[in-house]
């Protein structure tokens, strides 16, 4: 039997990051006891990212810039914080991707484990021979009450791996899960916070007895023991935790993989991959990789990279990623995205967005997969599609053949920077931007500041939300241009 | 080959209601305001109306949809009433539906009235529409000052003109606008501003402040028209007579296909062009006397400028701060004080725009009446830039 496991992956974390000093400044009166968390930063979601456009981006950068994508035959999508609860979330990922109709998609949640335990499913559907190539995403944006502990130690991001049989980076060399009902924290649907439990039971009756029970079944059945571990990874919020399980379990408490807690915080579900990503992009060939996760019991698995591991350049890498963010010291900016705070939306802010589910099905795949249309008799490329070519002095009829755009690079050609429309990250920016090899789009602007874009500056696409239909509880999505 | 409307249609009368925030007044009070005015000044019964066009815009805050709002408020004897709407040229629209009507022989006295009740939205500016169901999906979630600020980044772009450079030449179009305004009774808003406080006004939509924007208002504008041979029948003489009528509508060109550059309006210089041939006009910038153009932001006035041929492309910013069209310069342009300030009740703006080269053209524009007009020019868009209508108008005396 062939091996299976890695080829790929890539992690996303959103532009900003919140100072957790300017947090635990803002609560100082009010919660006094946060002050020692009040060091490094935490991603932050921009407002109009969710888990699935997180995840889509992470995606993005496993598959690179081709159009072809059908060599993926399955999508795991897993998260605890999944825009719908009825409404196939990595079916909306798969169409913003433009994946074959045929793409298996399945969303993996409910659990801090989804991912790993997406991963598992994924390695498993290709060692058997279900699938040539599965991709597994995990993304989270956990919503934390203000002043509250997971405020500060939550972050917001995603993770996208690619699962073969074919150019290996690691491979993948056994699992064990175990499925225990220790619930340290819940949530049931429609409420918008975890209810947690005490911290220490938490650390000493769940972490320190599930994780390694999970960890000594796996090395049981892969007849090792710790000494063999390269790297450990366990993502926690217990300062140190990590550190001891290693040692319970006989692994080198150097080898611990750095949580990433002090610049990215904890990304839920992503979390164990994103740190797996962090150790590939740096990993040499042989070396032996655990992967944990902690949750409803806990999953471990186990990896060995390959002699490709030495080609493996991600473009972005988890170090550059965590590098570029630029730093947020407004808290009210981060209470405002995430909606922990009632603000005045004025009444710009009232317009009804009910989103036409037969338009969004009939142009799905102009909306979702921003494909638009190529005259096949001028070669005239334009947004969207239309029956007659915008071609001038050619309108062709029924000439348009579908044009992906959302891999294409684009210019600025005009734009504004709008105070009067509603926005929840004013100015609202937006204008027309022309793409590298026709075609052209007026667009919002995203992860931009005042000051930050003029024409003839490059943008690429990105999958971001567009509205949030609050009266009916719908999330329309589209695509959005950001600075190179 | 058609013939054009040049001269065949003449003004029998006009009239305007007060523009501005008419918290007192209703979509009907402003109908009548500008009805009554609009028929002394033509001299008939409203048994002699034949047919009426009715413009509006936004129904679901003004007076409805359909042609009942205006037949029922001026309880008009049961004829034709035809509601038109193409964004902010509606008022243009209405007046072309009831020339046509007029040249046709279909009618020998038509009326058009324009109206909008804007200020009962509860907040400042126009309010947010869908159009259709695919474009709010897809189309950002912008406002019309952002639309239209686009054109500055875009003219910056193609010219080479400074953001600082371009900022001052839009300024003064404001400040010349509001010197004017403050000489019409009946604009919105009526006093005059300084070039530090336009230039330091709040910002809008970059680069466009609160000075660069237009006035949100109420209002009502009519004209009725007839033929020459009945206007004279009527005892009238020294008739204003339509030159030209011409409305130039964007395909998609300009938002969908990259020849556009986002600098200026495809579909004014098309309109432009169109009507001085309609008109007989080979030297616009010779043989216009004065224009009404439609400034709802003032980067839009200034582009305009060159589309319609009167400033050289890239010549705007200079002819604009040389004061060409300042009310001493050779084209006064918003001598009412435009959009800017009399006032932009949207259905009802192209017909005011007739009402003020009407009046001047006459000799009866009071205060800030021109010296012998004998053109006139108005320039009535709607939507946006990369997407609009274009409606373009020219009246002189019938003789000129």
């Amino acid at each position: 039997m062939s091996d299976v496991g890695i080829s790929s992956i890539a992690g996303y974390l959103p532009r900003l990051r919140l100072s957790k000093k300017t947090v635990t400044q803002a609560n100082a009166w009010l919660a006094p006891n946060l002050a020692g968390k009040g060091k490094g930063t935490r991603t932050m979601a921009n407002w109009d990212e969710d888990s699935v456009t997180m995840s889509v981006e992470a995606i993005r950068r496993i598959l690179g810039r081709d159009d072809d994508r059908s060599h993926v035959d399955t999508l795991f999508f897993a998260s605890t914080t999944m825009p719908f609860a009825d409404r196939l979330n990595s079916g909306i990922i798969r169409a913003a991707l433009t994946l074959e109709e045929e793409t298996q998609c399945i969303d993996i949640t409910s659990t801090l484990k989804s991912g790993t335990s997406a991963l598992i499913q994924a390695l498993d559907k290709v060692k058997s021979g279900k699938s040539s190539h599965s991709i597994v995403s995990a993304a989270d944006k956990r919503k934390a009450r203000a002043a509250s502990p997971q405020e500060l130690n939550f972050g917001d991001g995603s993770v996208a791996i690619s699962v073969a049989t074919e150019n290996l980076i690691a491979k993948y060399i056994n699992s064990s899960s175990l499925s225990i009902d220790f619930i340290d924290h819940f949530r049931q649907p429609g409420e918008e916070f975890d209810y947690n439990w005490e911290e220490r039971w938490i650390r000493d009756e769940g972490y320190l007895k599930i994780v390694p029970k999970a960890i000594n079944d796996l090395f049981r059945k892969s007849q090792i023991d710790g000494s063999s571990i390269d790297h450990f990874i366990l993502p926690s919020v217990f300062p140190k935790l990590d550190q001891k399980i290693a040692k319970k379990c006989g692994i080198d408490p150097d080898k611990v993989v750095n949580n990433m807690g002090l610049s990215v915080g904890d990304t839920g579900s992503a979390h164990s991959l994103l740190m797996l990503a962090s150790v590939l992009e740096k990993a040499k060939p042989g070396e032996k990789i655990l992967v944990c996760s902690f949750g409803g019991g806990s999953d471990v698995l186990l990896f060995e990279t390959t002699e490709n591991i030495t080609n493996f350049k991600p473009e972005q890498t988890i170090e550059n990623l965590i590098e570029s963010g630029t730093e947020e010291n407004n808290y009210m900016k981060y209470l405002t995205f995430n909606d922990l705070i009632k603000w005045e939306r004025g009444m710009r802010g009232e317009q009804d967005r009910k989103t036409a589910l037969t338009t969004l099905y009939r142009h799905n795949d102009a909306i979702m997969g921003l494909i638009g249309g190529k005259c096949s008799k001028t070669g005239t490329i334009q947004y969207p599609a239309s029956p007659i070519s915008v071609s001038p002095n050619s309108p062709d009829l029924n000439t348009q053949e579908p044009y992906k755009f959302a891999e294409k690079r684009a210019k600025i050609l005009s734009w504004s920077a709008d105070y009067l429309s509603f926005s929840i990250n004013p100015p609202n920016h937006y204008g027309v931007v022309d793409f590298e090899e026709g075609g052209r789009i007026m667009i919002d602007f995203t992860d931009v500041e005042k000051g930050e874009i003029d024409s003839g500056m490059e943008v690429k696409m990105v999958f971001r939300v567009k509205i949030v239909d609050e009266l009916r509880g719908f999330t329309r999505y589209f695509w959005k241009a950001i600075p190179v | 080959m058609a013939t054009g409307i040049r001269d065949k249609v003449a003004i029998l009368g006009m009239g305007c209601s007060k523009f501005g925030e008419r918290w007192d007044a209703s979509p009907e009070d402003l109908m009548v305001e500008s009805y009554v005015e609009a028929m002394e000044d033509a001299g008939i019964e409203p048994n002699q109306l034949d047919a009426a066009w009715f413009s509006h815009h936004i129904d679901d805050i003004g007076a409805g949809k359909g042609g009942t709002p205006m037949s029922i408020a001026l309880r008009l004897p049961n004829i034709a009433v035809t509601r038109v709407e193409n964004y902010c040229a509606s008022g243009s629209e209405a007046f072309r539906g009831a020339v046509y009507a007029v040249a046709a022989g279909a009618a020998d006295i038509a009326i058009a009235v324009g109206m909008e009740k804007l200020k009962d939205t509860g907040f400042g500016g126009l309010s947010p529409t869908n159009y259709g169901t695919l474009t709010p999906q897809i189309g950002p979630s912008g406002s019309a000052p952002g639309n239209f600020a686009q054109l500055a980044s875009a003219y910056r772009a193609k010219h080479g003109v400074s953001a600082e450079d371009l900022k001052r030449a839009i300024a003064h179009v404001s400040v010349k606008s509001h010197a004017n305004g403050a000489k019409n009774p009946k604009a919105h808003l009526q006093k005059i501003v300084t070039e530090e406080q336009v230039l330091n006004a709040p910002m809008i939509a970059e680069p466009l402040g609160l000075f660069d924007c237009c006035g949100v208002s109420d209002g009502a504008a009519a004209a009725i028209v007839t033929t020459p041979e009945i206007a004279r029948s009527l005892g009238k003489d020294n008739l204003i007579s339509v030159k030209a009528l011409q409305l130039s509508v964007s395909n998609g060109l300009e938002n969908q296909h990259n020849s556009w550059d986002g600098s200026y309006f495809h579909t004014v210089r098309i309109a432009a062009k169109k009507a001085y041939a309609e008109a007989g006009i080979t030297k616009p910038r010779e043989q216009i006397s004065m224009m009404e153009v439609h400034d709802c932001f003032s980067v839009t006035e200034l582009v305009t400028m060159e589309d319609l041929f009167i400033s050289d492309e890239g010549n705007a910013v200079k002819d604009v701060m040389d004061g060409f069209y300042d009310a001493d310069g050779k084209i006064p342009c918003q001598i009412d004080g435009g959009l800017k300030c009399f006032g932009h009740p949207i259905g009802a703006s192209g017909l005011r725009m007739l009402y003020e080269m009407y009046l001047q053209l006459q000799g009866k524009a009071g205060a800030r009446q021109l010296n012998n007009p004998s053109i006139g020019l108005t320039h009535n868009l709607g939507g946006q830039p990369a997407n609009n209508v274009c409606s373009i108008a020219i009246i002189g005396a019938l003789d000129a």
